[in-house]
């Protein structure tokens, strides 16, 4: 039965909960509307900002001639996308085990695996700063790779395991009684079954790696600095320039919201860690 | 040819002995049911002929050529599950079609057999939808569709009738013993119903706790059933039995009496009672009768509309010919 809610109720429930969200959307609404705006009218009172002052382009000209937005972007594509591809290489055959042959100690692997990801990062920093210098691996795509695919493994594989489990062991057993090796059993049975949950995982994984700061800040400085980089080295210490580090942090995050907005059905899918079909 | 032979075959899990030593033989063309409660091992057992378990000890032949180290792949058999595992990304036409593209039947071939087959379940309106769009009857005939076309040695059904509705699951054992006539082949149904056991098999398997009870014909094993557990499992409603001063009478300490072996009146029987719950089912009507003297209450079955109400005195003739006398440990007496 569905619960009886007044009318008056929901209008209450609706304002409060648009207030809300409008107030968690306003400072990526703000810096969207200060990247069209001269570093003099940024810095005025935020209704003259908004009433009281024209539009320019000029800041994106600004920032790509005092740093190639390119390099950045393209260090980003590679870094996120390598980082999930080289990830899922191991997460697959690694979840598929888990799922489908359990041993005694799996779950245990499993919390262990996660409770990599409740440790502070910069607990490791100095280790693998050090690993980093020592290999030449310092400011190099390669190395921030390994790196970014290491952090994010144990989400891959926790959810590529719980789309597995998904999948009813009665469907591989009857594609063995219907004479599929376990190649054919993988690629005509398990794949397209999983691509679903496979697609959400790659999404939300390109995502977590776009976002990275803590080890692209510290691992990179010229060469190999992704976007997040890019937006950090425009809060310099002699002054901030409101207007060209919106810009920056504009160009930087459009690509990933583009796709994020695009691929929305997946990546709630992806969230809810296959809890909902 | 699909004769089927376990000899000592067991299967642990840890420390459990889910079946202990087990030998049987089911020969070629045979429609043999496996039965039991759940839990009994029953299931296990059709995954070891399967290969989907591997047994822990012992062998599994068939035709002769022993099968126990072949994956399930190469073992010639087909299996219909109690969930169907249709494939749910392929239409129709694909999920019957995937033994025999495994198989590397040329096409011509494979569409002749899927043509046959739709047309024998009734498919053929269907054969491009997915399985999510069917009803549960539809998908356990898609389920036998795939299992006949590459015309294994033995189909393995695993209650595969479960998930159905009682009246579709009707239709559906009719169907499935039809389709046994017809192909001849060695049939191995595995199900917790003793209906559906009674009515399709040649021979029934009854296990209890990983142990084979009693193997024999249906109305064997209701006729002469070895233990109490076949008596009271076979049959429905289940066997009276009673146990104290009236089975001592005829020289056991249980008794057992099949509920239409009594017959019930108002005077001149040998026990005498009160009639409690009745159900009447048209056909027959089922009796519940408290006696005097006894522990338990009596079914007793009377045919068609007979009209005793709750409370009734009535009195208790039971069939001495079919009466089943066992001992002690439950077996039967000669």
């Amino acid at each position: 039965m569905a619960r009886a809610v007044s009318n008056k109720t929901k209008a209450f429930n609706t304002a409060v909960a648009g207030t809300l969200a409008f107030l968690m959307f306003f400072p990526i609404l703000w810096v969207i509307i200060l990247a069209f705006k001269t570093e003099e009218d940024a810095i005025r009172a935020p209704l003259d900002v908004l009433f009281n002052s024209g539009w320019t382009m000029e800041n994106f000209s600004t920032v790509q001639a005092r740093s190639d937005y390119f390099k950045h972007f393209s260090n980003s594509m590679i870094i996120s996308i390598g980082s999930t591809l080289l990830g899922l290489v191991i997460a697959i055959p690694a979840a598929w085990a888990m799922a489908f042959v359990p041993a005694k100690r799996t779950k245990d692997v499993l919390m262990w695996m996660l409770s990599t990801k409740m440790m502070p990062p910069v607990g490791v920093l100095v280790p693998i700063y050090l690993i980093f210098r020592d290999t030449g691996l310092l400011d190099s795509r390669i190395g921030l790779t390994a790196v970014l695919m290491l952090i994010n493994l144990p989400i891959i594989i926790w959810m590529l395991y719980t789309y597995f489990r998904e999948i009813p062991g009665e469907i591989l057993e009857a594609s063995r009684m219907d004479g599929a090796s376990l190649r054919e059993e993988v690629l005509y049975v398990l794949t397209p079954m999983a691509i679903p949950g496979m697609a959400s995982t790659v999404l939300l994984n390109i995502i977590l790696a776009w976002n990275e700061a803590f080890w692209t800040l510290n691992l990179t400085a010229a060469q190999a600095a992704p976007l997040t980089a890019f937006i950090a080295s425009y809060s310099s210490p002699e002054g901030l320039f409101y207007a060209k580090l919106s810009a920056a942090s504009l160009m930087a995050i459009a690509p990933i919201l583009i796709m994020g907005w695009f691929s929305q059905k997946q990546l709630v899918r992806g969230l809810t860690f296959g809890a909902v079909k | 040819m699909g004769k089927i032979t376990l000899k000592q075959v067991t299967k642990d899990f840890g420390t459990v002995k889910v079946i202990k030593p087990t030998d049987l033989e089911i020969e070629d063309g045979e429609f043999v049911v496996f039965v039991g409660p759940s839990g009994c091992g029953k299931s296990t057992l059709l995954r070891l002929i399967a290969g989907l378990e591997d047994v822990s000890s012992g062998q599994i032949m068939i035709d002769g050529k022993d099968a126990t180290n072949i994956p399930p792949a190469k073992r010639g058999l087909a299996m219909v599950f109690q969930s169907y595992a249709l494939y749910p990304h392929m239409s129709v036409r694909k999920n019957i079609a995937f033994p025999m593209k495994m198989a590397g039947m040329p096409q011509a071939e494979q569409d002749k057999r899927i043509a046959e087959a739709a047309r024998v379940l009734n498919l053929t309106d269907y054969l491009d939808r997915r399985p999510g769009q069917l009803s549960g009857g539809q998908r356990q005939r898609v389920a036998i569709g795939r299992a006949i076309v590459r015309e294994p040695e033995a189909f393995l059904f695993d209650e595969p009738l479960s998930n159905l509705d009682a009246a579709l699951r009707v239709g559906m054992r009719l169907e499935i013993s039809e389709l046994h006539k017809r192909l001849k082949t060695t049939m191995i149904y595995v199900t917790h119903d003793q209906v559906e056991a009674m009515t399709m098999a040649d021979k029934i398997v009854v296990l209890h706790a990983g142990v084979i009870e009693q193997t024999g014909s249906p109305l064997e094993l209701y006729r002469h059933p070895r233990n109490k557990f076949v008596a009271g499992f076979i049959g429905s409603p289940k066997m009276n039995f009673i146990e104290g001063k009236e089975a001592e009478k005829h020289g056991a300490h249980t008794i057992g009496i099949r509920p239409e072996h009594i017959e019930i009146g108002t005077a001149g029987g040998s026990w005498t009672g009160t009639v409690g719950v009745s159900e009447h089912l048209g056909s027959d009507t089922f009796f519940h009768v408290n006696v005097n003297g006894f522990k338990e209450p009596l079914t007793v079955r009377a045919d068609g509309e007979v009209d005793f109400k709750y409370g009734d005195k009535v009195s208790l003739t039971p069939h001495l010919d079919n009466l089943h006398r066992f001992d002690k440990e439950g077996l039967r007496l000669a």
